[in-house]
C-alpha cells in the first residue's frame, strides 16, 4: 500500500505508457516483422524473406514514381508554405487595418480536413466547369488550366491544393515569432543606421530561427504522411500519376494484399521520417528543460 | 512553537554532495536566519526542513521528535515562498483557508480562522479579490496569511522580500520581526541579504559550499566572525583585507607597492593566537572602524583619498594607504575631498586577523 | 512629398498583396458555397445559365442541395445522406477528445511537476509518437482491433485515436505546466493537498487555456481524420470524412456537384466554427507553446 502511495504519480502514467507502448513502439516493431516475411493476405510468420520486399518494393515502377512524387510535393509544399507564410506574416505585421479579419480568412483553411480540401479543389480544377471554364466563360478564349488531367503536371495540383491548406498555419507561426522579437533590438538596429530591408534581412529573419524550425518539421512531418488530400483530389491518378508512398502503402497492403511490401514501404516512410524528426526532438528536449 | 534541531544533514543530487553534515540547534522561539550566496545550499536545506526535499543522511527533529520522512503535511510546518505561490484560481479568502480545507475543518471554523488572521496582517479588505489583483506587498501579506492560519510548529521563509521595491522590503521586514515578536513563533528564514540577516535574526547560520561557516547570534556573527568568508559576506561595505606579516609582534603590510610607499606597520589586535615571527597573516578591518578622529586604542596613519562615495548620511571613501586600498565609512561631515592626503586614525580594537592560506579566524576563541 | 508618396504607394502594394490573398485563400469556399446553392443546370452551363461559372454567385437559390446531401444522398448501397455518419463522427470526437485530453492533462502534470528518474526519457518517447507515420501502425492496429473484437466499431475507433492523440496532449499540457511555479506544487503540498487534490483545486481551474488548445487540435484531428476512419471502421460507423469521400467518388449515375459541395460543407462547418469562435486562444496557446526555445 505503501508502496503504491509512494509511486502514485508514476502508477498514473501506466495506462497511458502501456497504450503508446504498444500502439507506437510495439506496432512499428511489428510491422517491421511483417516487412520481412512473406505475408500476403493476412500476416503470417512461417517463412522469411529477409530484405527482399524492400527490394522488390524499390525495384516496383510504381514505388519509383511515389519516390519521384514525393520529392517534388515535399520540396515544393514545405518551400511554398514557407515562403507564402513568411511574406503574409511580414506583409501582415505591418500595421494592418483589418489585420483579424485577414488573418482569420489565411488561417481558415486549416481547420478544414484535407478530404474537404481535395474536393473543393478537385472542383476548382476540372477543366469543364472550373476556373478554366470560369475564365474561358469571362472572354480569355485562351486561358488553359488543366493540369489534374495531365499525367505530368497532376502532382503540382497536390502541391497547390496542400499549401493552400497549409499556409495560414505557417503564418501563424511566424506572426507569433514576429511579435515576439524584442522590439529594442529593432530600436538599437535602427540607431545603428540598419534600413528596414536590411534589418529584416540581418536581425528579424535570424531571430525567426526556431520559427522555421517547427514549421519545417510540422510540414515535413504532413507532406510525407499527407494521403487523404490525394485520395480526395486525385484519387492517386491520373493513372497513378500522383502516387505517394503513403497511397502506395495503402493500396498494397489492403487492395493488392502485398502485406509484407506494404510493411515495407511503411517501414521506409518512417525510416525517411525520423531522419528528419530526431534531431528536432533532441533539441526540444535540451530546451524543455 | 517548537525547537529545531538539525543534525549532520546531508544532500547528494546524484554524484554531488550540495550539504555536508550541517548541523543546527535552535530553540523554540529563535528567528533563525540562513543567509549565504547563491547556491550555497540554503535554499535546499530549508526544502528538507518543509519535507519537500528528501535527505540523504542525517536527521531533523522539531520539538525532539523525529521528521524528516513525514510528509510535508504531517510536520505541521508552514512555508511563506519566494514567488508567495498563491492559487491564482482562489479569491485571498480561499487562499487562506486552503489548508484549513485540507485538514477538513468545518466552514464556520475556518471562516473565524480567516478573520482572525486577516484582522492581524490587516488584509480584510482583500479578501474577496484574486492573487492577480493585488500588489507585491499585499501578495506577501495574503501569503503570509496564509501560513498563519493553521498554528504551525515552524515557519519557514524563502526569500520572502526578494520580489518587493526597496522601501516595501525595509517595511515588510520591520513587520515580519514585529509579528516574531508578538507570536513568538519558531522561524527559519532563508536570505541572501545579509542586512535582513542581521535585522530579523536572533541566530543566523551564515552557509557556503554547503556548510555552515558559522553559527551564532548577530553580534557574534559580526564581531567574531570565524574565517574570511563570513567577515566579508557579513557588512557592506565588505570588510577589508590587507595582506602582511608578522614583525616584531606587529603587523606589516605586504608587498612592493608598500615598500615603496612607506610602510603600513599596525599593532595586532587584541585576543590574538600566539603567532609566529614572519608568519603571513591576513588582517580584516571594517571600514566603519577607520576615522578622522583619535579614539582611545586608535592607531594613526596617513590614506590618500581617491574616491568618495555619498550615500547621504555616511560617505564611503576609497583610500589609499601604503600601496594598499581601503574602504573607509566616514560621517558626511567627515570633510575628505577627493586626490587629497588626510590623516586618519584606525580602531584596532575590534580587527581581526586570518590565516591567508585556509581563511579561518586566528583569534583566541 | 515624394517621400509621402513612395509611402502610400508602398501600403497600397501591401493591401494589395494581402488582398488578393485573401482572394486565392477564400476561392474554393466561395466555388463551395455558391456550388451547393445551385441547381444542376446553372451548374453546368444549361440553358438560359450560358454565361454562369464556378465562382458566380447563385441565380437561383436552392438549398436542396443541403437537404440530399443530410438526409437522401447515396452512399456506397445506402441513400440515406451524410446524416448518420454525421452523428458517428459526434460521437467519435466526443469519447475520443475527451478521453485523450484528460489522459493528457495528468501525464502532462506528472511529467512537469512529478519528476523522477527517467522522465525525460519517457516524455521523449511519448513525443516520437506525435511524429509517426501512422502508415506504419495500420497493419498490426487492425490485427489488434480484429483480436479485441473491436474491429468496425466505434470503441475501436475511439482507441485508435485516444493512442495517436495522447502524444500530442501530453506535449501541449506538459509544455504548459513546466511554466507554471513548482513552488505552487509545494505550497500545495504543505498546506496539506495531495497528488489528485494539487491537480484537481490547484492546477486545473488555471489550464483552461491549454484546455482549449488540446481539445480544439483533438477535436479537428479526430473530425478531419480519413486513414483510420477508412481503415478500421465498419460501414455502419464510418465517420463523416470517409462518407463524404464515398460520396463524391461514387461513380455510379450523374454527377451531383452541388451536393457533393453541400457535403463537403457540412463536413467542414464543425470544424471551421470551432475555429472562429475558439481560434484565438487556440493560437494563443499553442504558439506559446511550440515557438519557444
Amino acid at each position: 500500500m505503501r508502496f503504491f502511495k509512494a509511486r502514485l504519480p508514476q502508477l498514473t502514467l501506466l495506462p497511458s505508457l502501456v497504450l503508446v507502448a504498444v500502439s507506437v513502439y510495439g506496432f512499428i516493431a511489428l510491422t517491421f516483422v511483417i516487412s520481412l516475411t512473406r505475408s500476403r493476405m493476412l500476416p503470417r510468420f512461417d517463412r522469411w524473406e529477409g530484405f527482399d520486399n524492400y527490394a522488390r518494393v524499390w525495384s516496383h515502377p510504381r514505388w519509383e514514381v511515389a519516390v519521384e512524387n514525393f520529392a517534388i510535393f515535399g520540396l515544393l509544399y514545405i518551400g511554398g508554405t514557407l515562403v507564402i507564410g513568411l511574406g503574409l506574416a511580414i506583409l501582415l505585421d505591418q500595421k494592418i487595418r483589418a489585420e483579424g479579419a485577414l488573418r482569420t480568412i489565411y488561417l481558415y483553411p486549416m481547420a478544414l480536413s484535407f478530404i474537404v480540401t481535395g474536393v473543393a479543389w478537385q472542383w476548382l480544377m476540372s477543366p469543364d466547369l472550373g476556373l478554366q471554364h470560369a475564365f474561358r466563360t469571362w472572354g480569355w478564349e485562351s486561358f488553359s488550366f488543366d493540369w489534374i488531367t495531365q499525367s505530368e503536371m497532376a502532382i503540382y495540383c497536390v502541391v497547390i491544393a496542400g499549401a493552400w491548406q497549409a499556409s495560414g498555419f505557417v503564418m501563424a507561426l511566424f506572426l507569433a515569432a514576429l511579435r515576439g522579437i524584442n522590439t529594442e533590438i529593432i530600436s538599437a538596429a535602427r540607431m545603428d543606421g540598419a534600413s528596414g530591408p536590411a534589418i529584416y534581412w540581418h536581425i528579424i529573419i535570424p531571430a525567426l530561427r526556431p520559427a522555421f524550425l517547427t514549421a519545417i518539421v510540422v510540414q515535413g512531418h504532413l507532406s510525407i504522411k499527407s494521403y487523404d488530400l490525394v485520395v480526395a483530389l486525385t484519387r492517386g491518378g491520373p493513372g497513378f500519376a500522383t502516387e505517394l508512398p503513403s497511397t502506395f502503402m495503402y493500396e498494397f497492403t489492403f487492395s493488392r494484399n502485398e502485406m509484407a511490401m506494404g510493411a515495407a514501404s511503411a517501414v521506409m516512410m518512417l525510416v525517411l521520417l525520423t531522419v528528419l524528426i530526431v534531431p528536432y526532438l533532441y533539441s526540444e528536449l535540451r530546451h524543455g528543460r | 512553537m517548537a525547537s529545531l534541531s538539525i543534525d549532520r544533514v546531508t544532500k547528494r543530487f546524484g554524484a554531488t554532495e550540495v550539504l555536508h553534515e550541517v548541523s543546527i540547534d535552535i530553540e523554540a522561539g529563535d528567528f533563525l536566519v540562513l543567509v549565504g550566496p547563491s547556491g550555497c545550499g540554503k535554499s535546499t536545506l530549508l526544502n528538507m526542513i518543509a519535507g519537500l526535499t528528501e535527505l540523504s543522511g542525517g536527521e531533523i527533529r522539531l520539538a525532539d521528535r523525529r521528521i524528516d520522512g513525514l510528509e510535508p503535511k504531517a510536520r505541521n510546518i508552514a512555508m511563506v515562498f519566494q514567488s508567495y505561490a498563491l492559487y491564482p484560481a482562489m479569491t485571498v479568502e480561499k487562499n487562506i483557508a486552503f489548508p484549513l480545507r485540507m485538514a477538513g475543518m468545518d466552514k464556520a471554523a475556518q471562516a473565524a480562522k480567516v478573520a482572525e488572521v486577516a484582522e492581524l496582517l490587516q488584509i480584510g479588505h482583500l479578501l474577496k479579490r484574486k492573487p492577480a489583483a493585488l500588489s507585491g506587498g499585499q501578495r506577501q501579506r495574503v501569503a503570509m496569511g496564509r501560513a498563519l492560519v493553521r498554528d504551525p510548529r515552524l515557519f519557514l521563509f524563502d526569500e520572502p522580500l526578494s520580489n518587493l521595491d526597496a522601501k516595501l522590503r525595509v517595511d515588510m521586514r520591520t513587520e515580519i520581526k514585529r509579528l516574531h515578536q508578538r507570536l513568538g513563533t519558531t522561524i527559519v528564514y532563508v536570505t541572501h541579504d545579509q542586512v535582513e540577516a542581521m535585522t530579523m535574526a536572533t541566530k543566523i547560520a551564515v552557509m557556503e559550499g554547503g556548510a555552515v561557516q558559522q553559527f551564532g547570534t548577530p553580534a557574534e556573527i559580526y564581531d567574531r566572525p570565524a574565517n574570511r568568508f563570513v567577515a566579508t559576506f557579513m557588512g557592506s561595505p565588505a570588510m577589508n583585507l590587507v595582506k602582511g606579516r608578522v614583525r616584531d609582534g606587529a603587523f606589516v603590510a605586504q608587498g612592493a607597492a608598500a615598500a615603496a610607499a612607506g610602510e603600513l606597520r599596525l599593532p595586532l589586535p587584541r585576543g590574538t593566537v600566539p603567532l609566529a615571527e614572519g608568519r603571513e597573516i591576513e588582517l580584516g578591518l571594517r571600514p566603519e572602524w577607520i576615522s578622522t578622529e583619535a579614539g582611545p586604542g586608535s592607531v594613526p596613519f596617513a590614506a590618500r583619498v581617491e574616491l568618495i562615495e555619498p550615500t547621504g548620511p555616511d560617505i564611503y571613501a576609497m583610500l589609499e594607504a601604503a600601496g594598499q586600498s581601503l574602504v573607509a565609512r566616514l560621517p558626511a561631515r567627515a570633510g575628505l575631498r577627493e586626490k587629497t592626503e588626510a590623516a586618519l586614525h584606525l580602531d584596532m580594537a575590534q580587527a581581526v586577523v586570518f590565516d591567508p592560506e585556509t581563511g579561518a579566524s586566528l583569534m583566541a576563541p | 512629398m515624394a517621400a509621402d508618396m513612395r509611402r502610400s504607394v508602398q501600403r497600397g502594394v501591401v493591401y494589395l498583396v494581402l488582398v488578393l490573398a485573401a482572394g486565392f485563400f477564400l476561392l474554393p469556399l466561395v466555388a463551395m458555397v455558391f456550388t451547393s446553392l445551385k441547381t444542376m443546370p446553372e451548374i453546368t452551363g444549361g440553358a438560359g445559365f450560358e454565361t454562369a461559372t464556378i465562382l458566380s454567385p447563385p441565380r437561383l437559390w436552392s438549398f436542396e442541395a443541403w437537404g440530399l446531401a443530410w438526409s437522401s444522398a447515396c452512399i456506397a448501397v445506402a441513400c440515406e445522406g451524410l446524416r448518420g455518419y454525421f452523428w458517428n463522427s459526434i460521437l467519435l470526437v466526443v469519447f475520443a477528445v475527451s478521453i485523450s485530453v484528460a489522459l493528457g492533462a495528468v501525464n502532462g502534470y506528472v511529467l512537469s511537476k512529478w519528476r523522477f528518474r527517467g522522465d525525460s526519457i519517457i516524455f521523449g518517447m511519448l513525443l516520437f509518437g506525435c511524429f509517426i507515420p501512422f502508415q506504419i501502425v495500420l497493419i498490426p492496429m487492425a490485427r489488434l482491433l480484429g483480436l479485441l473484437d473491436l474491429a468496425g466499431t466505434l470503441g475501436g475507433l475511439v482507441l485508435v485515436h485516444v493512442c495517436y492523440g495522447i502524444p500530442f496532449t501530453t506535449l501541449f499540457f506538459r509544455n504548459f505546466y513546466v511554466t507554471v511555479p513548482d513552488e505552487l506544487i509545494a505550497a500545495g503540498r504543505m498546506d496539506g493537498a495531495g497528488f489528485w487534490q494539487i491537480f484537481t483545486i490547484i492546477l486545473v481551474p488555471i489550464s483552461w487555456p491549454i484546455f482549449v488548445v488540446a481539445i480544439i487540435w483533438q477535436f479537428t484531428n479526430v473530425w478531419n481524420d480519413f486513414l483510420f476512419g477508412a481503415s478500421f471502421a465498419g460501414p455502419d460507423t464510418r465517420p463523416l470524412m470517409v462518407a463524404l469521400n464515398n460520396l463524391v467518388n461514387t461513380s455510379t449515375g450523374t454527377k451531383a456537384y452541388n451536393v457533393d459541395m453541400a457535403g463537403a460543407m457540412i463536413a467542414a462547418l464543425p470544424t471551421m466554427l470551432v475555429y472562429i469562435v475558439g481560434g484565438r486562444y487556440f493560437l494563443r496557446g499553442l504558439t506559446s507553446g511550440a515557438v519557444k526555445g
